[in-house]
């Protein structure tokens, strides 16, 4: 595969010769739990890297605090492990700076969307060009346990015996609430789904978000199942396709269609007809269909959740505007002098 | 008519009105034509918090206060001999400091029944010589501006706006300033609004005849140029000149210049600065809040820029746990704090020093910094090299802590010839610094530079180091997660250890005394340098000895410094903190030093510290 497939990454230089999942393992030994779902994930990225053609040492993994946070460590690429919610702002500095890298961030629930929500919606809002992957399990795995932003209201977790209080946020929600060019969510354990998102942002020029559902099997285990068990799945779930009808069910028997008052919600196509469904529009400039969708999913009974991209749109991202105003005012003014910057305007003469 | 010229040597004059009367303005460029002149000068902004409190209120007035004169001068001026007042808060609000025999030229339309009741004058001052001490000089400035714009397009509020160039006028003319420079910025400021241009000119030409004719003035003031060095000069503000070597050291190291910032008070200058010199290769981010701006620097720094993050205080606060990733990291990083009175919000306008131990210690662990403070508002620039020097070669975060004071106080400065600044490199590691057991070259991230201690600084993009790092500690050397007991005890001593060699690069104090006999030092650091040099200078003119030496490093201290503290009977340490500097003097010296403190937000008057070094002297 050649660089052309990803434009976003046409400044960065090629990998000499074919890559493998195995030049991207580094020597460090894995440490999350046996059973993490981000073992899944770490597999996936692997076999996933040599895709994308460009030279190893041009790729960086920045992250921040937490179990997923590790992940760069396991990566023989360039890896930062950050600060608690940082990470987002970190990748902006490198990612403006360099525009020959290929910069992803390695993020959860409690890093991205509590102590460093402030970040992530910045970096979205921006687009700098950067991939962030958002590991939710939807419960705080580091710190042993307590609930996080993601976790349903009234969870019972070491923190909140009695149940937690808080409502809980929708990461895609919030993300196409803060201007995001590219939002997809996708599955640990759905290796090619996860693969095809993954290419999916490395091709989008601009700030990318996957949220990827990651089960933690020692403080919360099974809280994706009913989208992964076999018997449960395909109704619970639908795949977004861009250009295609949103039809989901184990015989495609359900459908999103939009009601009369405009909101949209799901019917059985059978009874609202074919013609009644609504076709994803991923590149649709107004995100208000991708918003839709985003709340159509129950966060109790994870009911009507769609996975794939929600939004793909083309907006310039702002490292290549900063790069371009640096270019523009050099021509315009010449490339600085800096004996005539130290002289400024108004100079005298002692003699 | 003809007027009676009267030389002087120096003048300390205060432009006060509201905030809204643009005194600040009139003060840059009555400075600027000071400065075209020759004189040394030295100058004090004093602004209030608010951008625009109540027109008329004593909260609402701001300040300008310019020290010039023929020969040398540090500081600028502890009180006024000209107090131009546009209004009575501003009369009020400044009296105080005005010497008795002093200039006072009062705005007299402004003193209005319900202006003077504001500020709780129960009769006019003016009129009811409660100002006899000094020599009053009554002028309609709003209403002859009026009047001298009357033809002109300008409603009549734009044209009472130009009162202040009046006064400029009548200023420039009282002391014998050049126009030109004013007319020119007059020209240029208001190309796109010829109206306003045209009537701000009349205001000014108007003031400067009104001077020439009118009988309320009777002298004409000259003050000669001050013998200097020859060459170059131009005048220079503190946050201007940090931007200016933060340039310079980006140019002489050939590393992109990258600021990550969020605005406040007094540092966003550095980032306005900043952000018009983009042609240098200068990349500004102004990020969603203090820790992405640090953030964001780091990210760059990693990258291989020139990474530095400006604020103040507060900020910093807010900085500090990815201050201590970036010890952690050893990644060379500048953090400019723009000091200002704290805590919390405390005084945003007003300059204080009391973030030297926050810049120490302000962090969990032991996570030493290098710490360099400028001295005066052209050193800014010096300092801004400096620092960005140790960052580079010691691969640390290097604090610079500047003040209000010298953010937006000014001086004259002899421009540097660019080619003769003091050089560094990035010496950016390019391929494997190890040999394994088994013959393998390897990268290992921490292997130290035996005489620096510095680490490899490898960035992405480097074929053959790839390497993960990251807050956790790690392996001496090999740079890997390690949690072992000795290993970590190792790692903290080899991070302070390297910033303690930071030492044998920086040049010994030097200790000025002029006699030779001096048993007493005087020892300061940062803003305070002016007023000390000034202090001593009067002790000196009254026969007194005192030596003065000023601390630019701060962290680690110069090697000499431990010796020369103990050189003397006593060690007098002036700061605007309570005694922070005398702290850390006390717990790495054991000298009893003297700590001399003042919180006012205000600089030093070097009479009152003439005084505490004249009680020193006088008690030996
Ligand atoms: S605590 Fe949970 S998320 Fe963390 S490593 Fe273990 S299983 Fe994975």
């Amino acid at each position: 595969m050649t660089t052309n497939t990803f434009p976003a990454l046409s400044l960065v230089p090629k990998a000499d010769g074919p890559q493998t999942a195995k030049d991207f393992k580094s020597d460090q030994e894995v440490r999350w739990c046996p059973g993490c779902g981000d073992y899944a994930i770490l597999s996936a990225v692997q076999s996933f890297l040599p895709d994308l053609g460009v030279a190893r040492e041009n790729i960086v993994f920045v992250s921040g605090i937490g179990c997923s946070s590790r992940f760069p460590y396991y990566l023989d690429t360039f890896g930062l492990h950050s600060i608690h919610g940082r990470a987002p702002a970190i990748a902006t500095g490198l990612a403006s700076s360099r525009p020959d890298l290929s910069v992803w961030v390695i993020t959860g629930d409690g890093d991205a969307l509590s102590i460093g929500g402030n970040h992530l919606i910045h970096a979205l809002r921006r687009n700098v060009n950067l991939k962030i992957l958002l590991f939710n399990n939807r419960i705080y795995g580091l710190t042993k346990g307590q609930y996080s932003p993601t976790s349903e209201q009234g969870k019972i977790t070491k923190s909140t015996p009695e149940g937690s209080l808080d409502y809980s946020f929708n990461p895609v929600s919030l993300a196409l609430g803060a201007e995001a060019t590219f939002v997809a969510r996708t599955i640990d354990s759905d290796r090619k789904h996860l693969t095809e998102v993954l290419t999916a942002a490395a091709a989008h020029e601009g700030t990318a978000l996957i949220e990827i559902y990651q089960n933690c099997n020692i403080f919360n285990d099974g809280a994706w199942d009913p989208l992964k068990d076999s018997d449960t799945r395909d109704d619970a779930m639908m795949r977004l396709v861009h250009g295609q009808p949103i039809r989901f069910g184990k015989d495609m028997q359900f459908g999103v269609t939009r009601a009369a008052d405009g909101h949209i919600e799901v019917v059985e196509v059978s009874s609202a007809g074919e013609g009644a469904i609504i076709r994803h529009d991923a590149h649709a400039k107004d995100p208000g269909l991708a918003f839709a969708l985003s709340r159509l999913a129950n966060p109790r009974t994870l009911q009507n959740t769609p996975i794939g991209v929600f939004r793909d749109v083309q907006r310039p991202s702002y490292d290549r505007l900063l790069r371009e105003q640096v270019a523009s005012v050099t021509e315009k003014k010449g490339k600085g002098d800096l004996q005539s910057l130290l002289n400024g305007n108004d100079t005298w003469n002692v003699s | 008519m003809t007027k009676q010229v009267v030389k002087l040597s120096r003048v300390v004059i205060r432009f006060a009105g509201d905030s809204g009367d643009g005194m600040q303005l009139t003060g840059d460029r009555f400075t600027s034509e000071t400065a075209g002149l020759g004189n040394d000068l030295s100058t004090l902004p004093d602004f209030p918090a608010e951008i625009r409190a109540p027109a008329g209120t004593l909260p609402g007035v701001s300040a300008f206060q310019l020290h010039f004169a023929d020969h040398h001068i540090m500081t600028p001026g502890d009180a006024p001999n000209v107090l131009v007042a546009m209004n009575p808060a501003a009369l009020k609000a400044n009296l105080k400091d005005l010497p008795r025999g002093a200039d006072l030229i009062v705005n007299t339309d402004e003193f209005t029944k319900r202006n003077l009741e504001k500020v709780g004058y129960p009769a006019n001052p003016i009129d009811d010589g409660s100002l006899d001490a000094y020599n009053v000089h009554a002028v309609a400035l709003t209403s002859m501006t009026v009047e001298a714009l009357k033809g002109y397009a300008v409603s009549k509020k734009d044209a009472e706006r130009a009162k202040n160039m009046y006064a400029l006028g009548l200023l420039c003319w009282l002391y014998n300033r050049p126009s030109q420079g004013t007319l020119d910025f007059l020209r240029s400021k208001f190309a796109k609004n010829p109206d306003i241009m045209n009537a701000n000119i009349a205001a000014y030409e108007a003031g400067w005849s009104f001077g020439e004719t009118t009988e309320a003035f009777s002298v004409q003031y000259e003050i000669a140029p001050a013998s200097m060095p020859a060459g170059l000069y131009r005048n220079i503000t503190g946050n201007p000149a940090l931007s200016l070597g933060l340039i310079a050291a980006s140019e002489i190291s050939g590393l992109p210049l990258f600021l990550g910032s969020y605005p406040i008070t007094p540092a966003s200058d550095i980032l306005h600065e900043l952000s018009k010199h983009k042609n240098f290769g200068v990349m500004t981010f102004q990020a969603e809040d203090e820790i992405a701006g640090i953030g964001a620097a780091l990210g760059a720094a990693y990258g291989g820029a020139l990474a530095v993050t400006t604020t103040s205080g507060p900020g910093v606060a807010l900085k500090s746990e990815a201050i201590g990733l970036a010890v952690s990291l050893e990644l060379p990083l500048l953090i400019i704090d723009v000091q200002r009175g704290g805590p919390s919000t405390g005084l945003p306008t007003k300059t204080e020093q009391s973030d030297l131990l926050q810049a120490m210690f302000g962090r969990n662990g032991e996570a030493p910094v290098a710490i360099v403070a400028p001295q005066s508002p052209s050193d800014c620039f010096f300092a801004a090299i400096e620092a960005a020097r140790i960052a580079v070669e010691y691969r640390t975060p290097v604090f610079i802590l500047s003040d209000g004071s010298l953010a937006n106080g000014s001086e004259p400065w002899l421009v540097p010839d660019a080619a003769s600044l003091p050089t560094f490199e990035p010496n950016f590691a390019t391929g494997p610094n190890h040999t394994a057991d088994d013959g393998t070259e390897e990268f290992w991230p921490y292997l130290r530079d035996p005489e620096t201690l510095a680490r490899p600084w490898a960035i992405p993009g480097t074929k053959g180091l790839e390497h993960r790092i990251g807050g956790i500690e790690k392996a001496d050397g090999i740079g890997t997660i390690s949690y072992d007991a000795d290993n970590h005890d190792k790692m903290v001593r080899l991070r302070q250890a390297k910033i303690d060699a930071i030492a044998r690069t920086i040049p010994d104090i030097t200790v000025d005394d002029p006699s030779g006999l001096a048993r007493v030092l005087i020892l300061g650091w940062g803003s305070t340098y002016g007023p000390i040099s000034a202090a001593c200078r009067l002790v000196r003119t009254a026969e007194g000895s005192v030596a003065q030496a000023h601390i630019r490093h701060l962290n680690p201290f110069p090697s000499n410094l431990g010796e020369i503290l103990r050189a003397y009977d006593k060690v007098v340490v002036p700061e605007m903190n309570l005694g922070q500097l005398a702290l850390l003097l006390r717990a790495k010296y054991l000298v009893d030093v003297i700590s001399y403190n003042q919180v006012r937000g205000m600089p030093f008057k070097s009479d009152e510290l003439a005084g505490v070094i004249t009680d020193v002297l006088e008690n030996l």
